[in-house]
């Protein structure tokens, strides 16, 4: 009874998003309003995450499989790309680890930079102190 | 027996998990960072339906049971975000920052690239949107005029690229700290990369939802400027 309870609230994240979807004009998919909505009520103290918790980290685990289907429908847009697909995995591959690479360093960076001068700061107050 | 797979509802179902456990199985036998469950489930997925002259629809109509369950999954990421937040405020500047420099790097390696190799508008506006989630990409492949077929081809090569690599790539590059790995998976292969970053930690898979939503807008409203340049 308790995972229909916290299945039903995740069903009603996801249709508020649908319907956010339907009356807004962004090509933005109903899932991600459904994150901010539901991230929303979890800040606003509306929902708690105890009660959704086992049913929504099962979802979260079992995500890669959900994948499958649609992947698997690609092989009917094969013939879009069968003349120059050399190119198109290339570029997808040079572009992911370029984004991945720039995103990380730049991320991490500024997180060490920030350490850094954090430690530095409370190093001068201590000799401030002496 | 070719009428009753064509006919049966569960047959997709059935062949998608299967597929899956069969990845599963095959990653801890051998523990080969290519055996990954989601590509050799797709991989024997589309082999099994070639075998057998199964056509996609009715695969789809049993299998896209699970698929369904992709929004309300996405929709859950709203809670590791909640639980790491944080992280988050604590590190503003430092994960603000590094999804626009993702952002802007997926633009211009692809622009750059696009020109390199000669391709045309068309198959520059189709891989634009490629780094993002698969429902936000194909409405700006669309918007754009790009081949959106091939968009969802190209995003799911790219998430399952990240998916596969990211653990291995992070640490060749010497990328250490939980955030910023989060943020880069995020980044660079979306949910399918993310489902990558929840195996790695808590904090990853909370930085790397957070970077598909805010990279995911951010596109919708770069991406059209970018498309103007070729």
């Amino acid at each position: 009874m308790r995972y229909v309870i916290q299945l039903f609230i995740i069903i009603c994240f996801s249709f508020a998003g649908e319907l956010m979807r339907r009356l807004l004009p962004f090509p933005i998919p109903a899932s991600i309003y459904g994150i901010v909505l539901l991230f929303i009520a979890l800040e606003l103290k509306w929902v708690k995450v105890k009660q959704i918790r086992e049913v929504s980290t099962t979802l979260i685990i079992s995500m890669p499989v959900m994948f499958v289907p649609p992947a698997v429908g690609l092989i009917s847009s094969w013939e879009n790309i069968k003349d120059n697909w050399p190119e198109y995995l290339a570029i997808t591959f040079a572009s992911t680890f370029a984004v991945m690479a720039i995103a990380g360093w730049t991320t991490q960076r500024i997180i060490l930079w920030q350490k850094n001068r954090r430690i530095q700061e409370e190093s001068g107050n201590g000799k401030d102190n002496a | 027996m070719h009428d009753f797979l064509a006919e049966s509802v569960y047959m997709g179902v059935m062949l998608t998990l299967g597929t899956y456990c069969i990845g599963i199985w095959m990653k801890k036998v051998s523990g080969w960072t290519l055996m990954n469950p989601l590509l050799v489930s797709i991989v024997l997925s589309i082999g099994f339906l070639c075998a057998t002259g199964t056509s996609y629809e009715s695969y789809a109509k049993g299998a896209d049971v699970i698929s369904y369950l992709l929004t309300p999954a996405t929709v859950c990421l709203a809670v590791p975000l909640y639980e790491q937040i944080e992280h988050l405020k604590r590190n503003y500047y430092a994960v603000t920052l590094g999804i626009v420099a993702g952002v802007l790097s997926s633009m211009l390696s692809i622009l750059g690239m696009v020109l390199l190799l000669g391709m045309d508008h068309q198959a520059y506006v189709t891989l634009l949107p490629k780094s993002i989630t698969t429902a936000i990409g194909m409405g700006v492949s669309e918007e754009l005029g790009g081949n959106v077929p091939v968009t969802i081809l190209v995003i799911v090569i790219t998430g399952i690229t990240g998916n596969i690599f990211a653990e291995k790539f992070l640490r060749l590059i010497k990328v250490k700290e939980p955030i910023a790995k989060g943020i880069a998976i995020g980044s660079a292969s979306h949910v399918i990369g993310t489902s990558k970053a929840m195996e790695m930690g808590q904090t990853e898979g909370a930085m790397s939802s957070l970077a598909i939503v805010t990279s995911g807008v951010l596109t919708v409203i770069t991406a059209s400027l970018f498309a103007q340049l070729t």
